[in-house]
């Protein structure tokens, strides 16, 4: 089994969120960027595939040189090899359809991407590149196991779960549950040596026109001053969240 | 022309989402000077989308569609909005849309802006307000193709009556297979869920451990609240990953969010920013929540929230 897993270079979850350029550019100062969460889940998901099942696992990300960091921490952690899409991410789309060429080309049976990157939050990536592909989809997958060219998938849906089961090939949006926190994997030094070695290949990119454009961006207006209300005083409470916040 | 929005129904009821949807779509179609159309799939009565100003309904019945399928359901919606010649669908941001959605969007070869909170702040261009980086600022897109697809923030743009007579119309669009097969669903019955709750009761590793979620779930069950934690909660086992809310877990969009033993972590804040009133119990002061919420109390959980649980009743005795 072939597996491309895409990884995201977004904003670790502490940063702090600044715009420059008259607020239309992100604030890369002092940003420490890593693998998208959703997409590490993914990838540690497929180091089992890889372990267990003796599949071979890419990595791949559409951006610039500086996203190469992100991309050999995920060959740290294991992957086989990786490849850089050599542009800009603008948006969804556009990044789907570059996917969508490389996967082409490739052979994958199994596309794991996140359900969605922490810093533009679209969501739209997976399905995108799966209709691109008319390959099988299964986005907010919390359990995936596959045997021969057939898959069997757990779905997050509101309020509970959904068990599908699905054919190769098949893009899966990942997310927690896939593999559990304490499975994820920190790199060591010996991974991060062979890393180094590892094939990073830079693939110039297809003609992909975007179809949504950032504008602008805004911080949310500062919160005023909570207001304390004694322990011993909760009807006071009470009386607050109904006739003021109006909300019980 | 007219704008597009897909009302969702389960066991033919619309869900809350499907109003609010519709009340978007009216706002957009009024600034577009055209109609809204709804297209529901195994809705039994539509009349009430008149209500939030749906015009036409074009009404799916197919015990085929009995269970969601997303690809099958794009296309469904595929068909409605190229019979309707519409340039404007509009979709909720539960699961089943956001799962559908980015698949109707190539379908349809329309740009696709999800997250969004108010209407268009522009008609020409087309200009949405979304929220970017996991709540923590706004993006101002604009969707540049001539098929738009817009995702609205659930309890964002809120419920919005106008008048219409919701004119009903059979539309029976072809069925296409689907690679996906459900197999089984699992859904907790008699509990409020996250996506669905207006009051969010949340603990956090201040409660100790998992024996002492009673008094959460009491005080959910007399809100009428989902239950939900933080990410400690959820990594140690206490409670279920389902009920992780945060930066990597749900977002939670409730009307009232109460937070109990949270400290209050950048991650989870900003997973539970778009709430709209926040609540922090915590023995901490200097527990960054309390800037971040409307009300605190400084104080024992284990003393204020059994008290708490008693003062409420009382209210719910006296308003019921």
């Amino acid at each position: 089994m072939k597996i491309l897993v895409c990884i995201s270079h977004v904003p670790d979850t502490t940063s702090k969120i600044n715009f420059t350029d008259g607020d239309t550019k992100f604030d890369t100062n002092g940003v420490q960027f890593v693998i998208n969460p959703n997409d590490e889940f993914g990838l540690t998901r497929a180091m089992w595939f890889k372990e267990k099942q003796g599949a071979t696992v890419d990595v791949i990300n559409v951006g610039g040189p500086e996203t190469e960091p992100t991309l050999r921490k995920a060959l740290a952690i294991g992957a086989d090899s990786a490849i850089r899409v050599n542009t800009p991410a603008t948006d969804g789309f556009a990044v789907a359809k570059q996917l969508a060429n490389v996967v082409k080309d490739g052979g994958y049976d199994l596309i794991i991407a996140g359900r969605e990157s922490i810093d533009y939050n679209g969501g739209m990536v997976p399905g995108m590149l799966a209709e691109l592909l008319g390959a099988n989809f299964v986005t907010n997958c919390i359990s995936l196991e596959v045997d021969g060219t057939n898959a069997k998938a757990v779905r997050e849906i509101d309020g509970g779960k959904e068990t599908v089961s699905t054919t190769l090939p098949l893009v899966i949006g990942g997310q927690k549950g896939l593999v559990e926190e304490s499975d994820l994997r920190i790199p060591n030094m010996r991974g991060i040596m062979q890393a180094r070695q590892k094939p990073l290949s830079v693939v110039e990119p297809v003609d992909a026109t975007k179809e949504t454009s950032t504008v602008k961006f805004e911080k949310p207006e500062a919160k005023g001053a909570v207001k304390l209300v004694a322990p011993d005083n909760l009807d006071e409470l009470v009386n607050l969240l109904h006739t003021e916040a109006k909300v019980i | 022309m007219s704008v597009l929005v897909y009302t969702e129904s389960e066991e033919g009821k619309f869900k809350k989402v499907a109003f609010e949807v519709a009340s978007y779509a009216k706002a957009v179609a009024d600034q577009m000077g055209t109609t809204v159309t709804a297209i529901t799939i195994n809705a039994n009565d539509v009349s009430e989308l008149g209500t939030y100003g749906v015009d036409k309904v074009l009404k799916v019945n197919d015990s085929k569609l009995d269970a969601f399928n997303a690809r099958t359901y794009a296309n469904i919606i595929k068909q409605a909005a190229e019979k309707e010649g519409t340039k404007v669908v509009v979709v909720s941001s539960s699961a089943d849309s956001k799962y559908l959605a980015p698949l109707l969007a190539v379908g349809l070869d329309a740009g696709y802006a999800s997250n969004v909170v108010e209407a268009p702040t522009s008609a020409s261009p087309f200009t949405v307000k979304r929220t970017a980086f996991t709540n923590k600022a706004f993006n101002f897109s604009t969707i540049d193709t001539d098929v738009k697809i817009v995702g609205v923030s659930k309890n964002a743009f809120g419920l919005k009556e106008n008048s219409a007579s919701a004119a009903a119309e059979d539309f029976s669009p072809s069925i296409p297979e689907n690679g996906v097969h459900v197999e089984s669903v699992d859904k907790a019955t008699n509990t409020v869920t996250i996506a669905d709750a207006e009051i969010v009761v949340s603990g956090g590793r201040g409660l100790k451990g998992p024996e002492n979620w009673g008094m959460i779930e009491e005080l959910a069950q007399v809100l009428g609240a989902a239950t939900a934690c933080s990410k400690p909660v959820s990594d140690l086992g206490w409670r279920p990953h389902s009920e992780h809310v945060g930066q990597t877990g749900k977002p939670v969009a409730a009307n009232l969010y109460i937070a109990i033993g949270i400290s209050g972590a950048i991650q989870h804040l900003a997973g539970i920013n778009a709430s709209k009133v926040k609540v922090v119990i915590n023995s901490d002061p200097e527990a960054p929540f309390f800037k971040a919420a409307d009300y605190g109390v400084v104080g024992d959980a284990f003393e204020v929230v059994p008290k708490l649980i008693e003062k409420l009743k009382e209210f719910k005795a006296q308003n019921a």
